[in-house]
């Protein structure tokens, strides 16, 4: 879907971005990791062209961008700022409308799009006639994701979007983020230097320093196989917590006995991290999860089955 | 106070026609010039925002603009634009320049760098960044541009009544050569509260919200035009001949209210500051001008004086006027100024003022040559016994005069000197006299008659018959109501005088101001 070849910046003498190259594929979420001013943001803002790369190609979906007008580009690209970047002048409405306006879409349009959009994103309609400044920072960002989506660009751009939250916004936006639909289509590049984010939302990690991709791979690559000590030494801080988020339940799923699933118990997919898993024995008073694999497989297992799966899992992976 | 008060109220009503005349004209100028400077101003500061390199010049050059003094900017209007509304438009337009230049420019600058990049990012193109981003972003800050820039038009637009582009400063101008308290009122207070009005609106709508600010962007363009229709719908009537006078001669007895009362003079009359009156006459803007009789650049633009063959311009023979106090604490300082009585001619002023205003000689050096000449010149004897401080109005005859007194007290007596040249007209001067700001300066007899003393119509008749009967009757008058004392007369009459161009009189016969009335009342 996406493909940097090669690509440098450089500002002056600063090798801001050198020799850069990565994919993404269709409906994949990359994150770009790494430690301030290694050359995230550049990297991310040539994909839309508000930097110009210095040598180097990006293509999407085969096509080199540079052969379109930035514009015509620009508009099947979202893209979701730190800052938001919301206009102060402009209402909601007339804020998440700026796209549709540029692609001349009619009034109705417009208006039953940011309608669905706004109850996607948990916003009470009653918000739309408000400024931006009147809202606070969580419903801002809310509504720069808003805008980024309204003519549901195949590609999404996200800068630290959530730099800006407290924790526990931060996280209910993290869980709202992974439950909507209308991002499971798309391929998004996501840029952060919070190391629980990029495992928490990522499929794929490219971890930069000083304007190189050290590594890149799955969560559970980056954690288990580090290629040097710079990435170990990346990963050291709450690594259990980290351990988690990394591994899926579909990979631990040959190490869970079988048991048939009960009724009441709340039921995750098998795609769903260990860390998420973990977590709901805090709320639920039930004694097990539920587990589907392919729709039709299913497993029942308890909190204490799931951390031994898990030991036994890592075990393995030291001795590989 | 109250009986002041009420005067000046009386005054504005007994004028309340040209009060309003003079009101609509001073806003119409503001506002004209500022259209245009905000059409001019709003473009080039976007380009400096787009060309970063360009900031400095422009900015650099606009700022420059607004340091020029701005009667000198007027003066240097006159040779490319002439006289009247154009210049004064063009001038108040290049003070207005700089703030809205550098407020656009900072504005846009100071948009938040987040959202120009969201705007960017989102495939907005250049011009729909500027319209719908930067420029409703920065209004506020470019308002406050426009505000400062109207509010020091206002306080400029008063010297438009200087080239002739009429305004306030007629009232004001007219009364500080007047000596007539009322008339300065009439105009500042006016224009002062045009300022504090205007102000106050443009603060008002720089506050407005975001919601209401496109009706008012709307509203303001309309508003703008509006008030520039004041100026340009008063249209000037046509005449064949156009008369410059100076605001002071506008107001007195010896000059335009006499030219109409004792010869029925009609004739189309701007008002027009003395410094620029004679050079507009030799351009052919005007072809009737109030004067000086011994003015040098009669001389230099080829000038007639007409006859004055009903003697309304009184005699006006200079002479040193100074307070008693003076005379008794430097008591050789009468004889030392009296050295100057009767030795310089109308003739030989003329030629001194033609050194000083137009072969641009130091008024310094002309007085010491004539002086040299004179065999009165002594070498500075750096005396310490306190100092005397000279004042002079704010043309060249007068410094001359100011400089051979320096010059004679140094030499003379052993008394140091200060001068303050340059009080702005004879409100000014002689109030620094009375007020012991200075100890004394030339004054003529009929501006000490008219101005100073505003004699009755009656006293004038009878006083003005000839010099002795003036000169001995402000002594007198002075004496006892100022204790200020009149030296012996230096021996020229710089009378007013109505002039023109010689060679037009010549062709069109005219030699006496019945003459020109005549010629003007023949259809
Ligand atoms: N416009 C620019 N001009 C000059 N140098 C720049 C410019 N933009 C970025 N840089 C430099 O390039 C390097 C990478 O910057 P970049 O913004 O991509 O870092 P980052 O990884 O996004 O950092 P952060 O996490 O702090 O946002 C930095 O050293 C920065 O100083
Ligand atoms: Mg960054």
């Amino acid at each position: 879907m996406i493909k940097v070849d090669n690509v440098s910046k450089h500002f002056g003498g600063v090798k801001a971005v050198d020799g850069v190259s990565f994919d993404v594929a269709d409906q994949e979420n990359l994150i770009l990791l790494g430690t301030s001013g290694c050359g995230k943001t550049t990297t991310l803002k040539m994909i839309n062209r508000l930097i110009e790369p210095t040598s180097g190609a990006i293509y999407i979906d085969g096509k080199n961008i540079i052969e379109q007008p930035p514009e015509t580009l620009r508009r099947g690209i979202g893209y979701v700022l730190q800052n938001n970047g919301l206009f102060p002048h402009y209402t909601v409405a007339q804020n998440i409308a700026v796209v549709p306006n540029l692609l001349k879409w009619d009034k109705p349009k417009t208006e039953k799009r940011t309608a669905e959009l706004m109850e996607k994103l948990h916003l009470d309609a009653s918000y739309l006639d408000v400024y931006p400044n009147e809202l606070s920072g969580g419903q801002q960002q809310r509504i720069g994701l808003a805008r980024a989506l309204v003519s549901d660009p195949p590609v999404l751009l996200m800068d630290e979007p959530f730099g800006a939250l407290d924790n526990v916004t931060r996280s209910k936006i993290h869980a709202e983020f992974k439950a909507l639909d209308e991002l499971k289509r798309k391929t998004i590049i996501m840029v952060t230097h919070d190391v629980q984010e990029a495992f928490e939302l990522g499929d794929r990690i490219c971890l930069m320093n000083k304007g190189k991709i050290v590594q890149s791979g799955t969560p559970a690559q980056l954690l288990f196989n580090p290629v040097n000590d710079f990435v170990k030494d990346f990963l050291k801080h709450q690594r259990l917590q980290l351990e988690f988020k990394a591994i899926k339940l579909a990979d631990l799923w040959g190490l869970l006995p079988e048991l048939n699933k009960e009724a009441k118990a709340s039921s995750f997919n098998a795609g769903s991290n260990l860390w998420e898993t973990l977590e709901s024995f805090k709320f639920n008073n039930g004694e097990t999860v539920n587990i589907s694999k392919d729709q039709n497989e299913s497993k029942a297992v308890s909190f204490e089955q799931l951390m031994s799966a898990f030991y036994q899992y890592k075990n393995h992976q030291a001795h590989e | 106070m109250n009986e002041q008060q009420q005067t000046l109220w009386q005054f504005m009503q007994q004028q309340s026609g040209k009060l309003q005349e003079q009101t609509l004209q001073h806003i119409g100028l503001t506002f004209i010039s500022l259209c245009i400077a905000v059409l001019v101003g709003l473009p080039l500061g976007i380009l400096i925002v787009r060309r970063k390199q360009l900031a400095g010049l422009v900015l650099g050059i606009a700022g420059v603009l607004q340091t020029i003094p701005s009667i000198a900017l007027l003066g240097f209007m006159i040779p490319l634009l002439g006289i009247g509304p154009k210049p004064a438009i063009v001038a108040l337009l290049l003070y207005a320049l700089l703030p809205i230049i550098r407020n656009t420019y900072t504005g846009i600058l100071g948009v938040d760098a987040a959202v120009k990049e969201a705007a960017v990012a989102m495939g907005m193109s250049k011009w729909q960044i500027l319209f719908k981003v930067e420029l409703p972003l920065a209004m506020p800050v470019i308002f406050a541009g426009i505000r400062t820039a109207t509010v020091i038009n206002v306080g400029v637009a008063t010297l438009a009544s200087l080239i002739a582009a009429g305004g306030l400063g007629e009232f004001i101008f007219g009364g500080i050569s007047l000596n007539n308290t009322n008339m300065i009122l009439a105009g500042a207070i006016p224009s002062a509260l045009l300022a504090v009005i205007f102000d106050l609106l443009l603060s008002m709508v720089q506050k407005i919200s975001f919601k209401r600010l496109k009706r008012v962007l709307y509203a303001f363009p309309v508003l703008l035009i509006l008030l520039c229709l004041f100026y340009i719908l008063p249209a000037k009537s046509e005449s064949k001949l156009i008369a410059g006078f100076t605001p002071e001669f506008m107001g007195r007895q010896d000059g335009d209210l006499g030219l109409r009362s004792k010869y029925g003079l009609k004739i189309h009359t701007i008002v027009i500051s003395d410094a620029v009156m004679y050079k507009a006459a030799f351009e052919k803007h005007l072809d009737v001008i109030s004067g000086y009789s011994t003015d040098g650049r009669l001389k230099a633009y080829d000038l007639v004086v007409l006859d004055d063959d009903k003697h309304i311009f009184p005699p006006y023979y200079a002479a040193p006027i100074v307070r008693d106090d003076v005379l008794k604490k430097f008591p050789d300082l009468e004889p030392t100024l009296n050295q100057l009585a009767g030795k310089i001619n109308d003739s030989v002023m003329t030629v001194l003022n033609y050194r000083t205003d137009y072969l641009h000689q130091s008024p310094e050096r002309v007085a010491k040559d004539f002086l040299v000449a004179n065999k009165l010149w002594r070498a500075e004897r750096g005396g310490s016994d306190g100092v005397v401080r000279i004042g002079s109005k704010i043309f060249g005859e007068q410094y001359i005069l100011a400089n051979m007194y320096s010059m004679l007290i140094k030499g003379y007596t052993d008394h140091d000197v200060s001068t303050k040249t340059g009080l702005g007209g004879t409100k000014i001067c002689f109030d620094a006299l009375t007020n012991n700001q200075i100890d004394f300066y030339p004054e003529y007899t009929g501006t000490g008659l008219l101005a100073i003393l505003q004699a009755s119509p009656k006293t004038v008749n009878e006083v003005t018959v000839n010099r002795d009967s003036t000169y001995n009757y402000v002594q007198r008058q002075f004496e006892s109501k100022y204790q200020i004392k009149w030296l012996k007369p230096i021996g020229f009459n710089n009378a007013y005088a109505l002039m023109m161009r010689q060679q037009q009189a010549k062709q069109l016969g005219i030699k006496t101001i019945s003459n020109l009335k005549r010629f003007l009342d023949k259809k």
